[in-house]
């Protein structure tokens, strides 16, 4: 079970990292993006603004986080 | 060949490049201390698996429609590659140490240099483990941008070339320098790489999600042009950011 355990954290930290946000908002983006399609909407912009976004927010995260560490 | 296909191979050729100069210096650090054969094995079995595992996921994707893949893959390699890029613009922006590889190559040693000599099958088990897992662990990154790349573009050959032809670039280098290889820009490189992950991920899981770009394969420069962007306005930011603050980079 431990080894189970070990191999599933494995595979996340791999392809998920350290800001398990960015995947969460591609699966939204990319959900959105097959919904406006089916409705007949050519949203290719979406998806790169989303992206971009995201980064965005991951980063700032990552340096407020830092700006608040104890130095 | 268009330029798609171009940069299907020149991202597995950087991607591979770079996991491979610092699997080398896990190698070399093992090496000059404990000696040569048990790091060389470890390193040689890692390889065999990493092909292994290339020649069975290949074919096995060739097999799946290029819409679901393209949208599994995209998604994949989006997440993967903003990882990537996250990292890379902490660096640029000096908000991350920057990766040395005379470093690494140090500790490695250190390490090497105080860990228990253990025999098993004939070799020091110490030396073979730690090259098996270095080179398996890097070559992962690179067994899934190549097995990625080329089957979304259809080109696993091509991205298979790419790959093996940087293996031999550094593994010719690093017999003939007999240190690791620190002058390679391996933060630009690895800003590169982000960025072409970042690009191609994007761009195949929007195909694969039913978007039809305006101008084709060729907006996938556009895409790159677009992050390269994004990235380059991202890593002004923080450095204004950070002299604002006056943070110390961080290793982690």
């Amino acid at each position: 079970m431990r080894a189970l355990g070990s191999f599933a954290r494995f595979w996340w930290d791999f392809v998920v990292g350290d800001d398990w946000r960015i995947a969460a908002g591609i699966v939204v983006a990319l959900g959105a993006t097959w919904f406006l399609v089916d409705r007949g909407v050519d949203a290719w912009w979406l998806l790169p603004i989303a992206v971009a976004l995201l980064l965005a927010g991951s980063l700032w995260r990552e340096v407020d986080r830092r700006v608040e560490e104890p130095r | 060949m268009n330029t798609n296909t171009i940069l299907v191979a020149l991202g597995a050729f950087l991607a591979s490049a770079v996991e491979m100069v610092e699997a080398l210096t896990i190698v070399l650090g093992v090496g000059v201390v404990r000696g040569w054969r048990a790091p060389l094995t470890g390193a040689a079995v890692a390889a065999v698996t990493l092909g292994a595992l290339v020649a069975i996921l290949g074919p096995a994707l060739d097999s799946i429609p290029i819409n679901a893949l393209r949208l599994v893959v995209g998604a994949l390699l989006l997440t993967f590659g903003l990882q990537w890029l996250r990292k890379a613009i902490l660096r640029s922006s000096g908000f991350k140490a920057l990766h040395d590889e005379d470093d690494a190559f140090r500790e490695e040693r250190e390490r090497a240099a105080g860990a228990p000599h253990l025999k098993k099958a004939g070799l020091d088990w110490y030396a073979f483990t730690v090259a098996f897992k270095g080179v398996l662990l890097e070559g992962l990154e690179v067994v899934f941008i190549v097995v990625a790349f080329g089957s979304a573009q259809g080109e696993l050959g091509l991205a298979i070339l790419g790959a093996v032809a940087a293996f031999v670039l550094v593994a010719a280098a690093g017999l003939l320098a007999h240190k690791p290889l620190s002058r390679v820009p391996e933060n630009t490189i690895k800003f590169a790489v982000g960025l072409l992950l970042t690009s191609f991920g994007c761009f195949w899981a929007a195909e694969g999600a039913g978007v039809d770009w305006p101008a084709d394969e060729a907006s996938l420069v556009a895409v790159i042009a677009f992050f390269g962007a994004v990235s380059f306005v991202l890593v002004r930011t923080l450095r204004r950011q950070r002299l604002v603050s006056a943070i110390a980079p961080v290793d982690a």
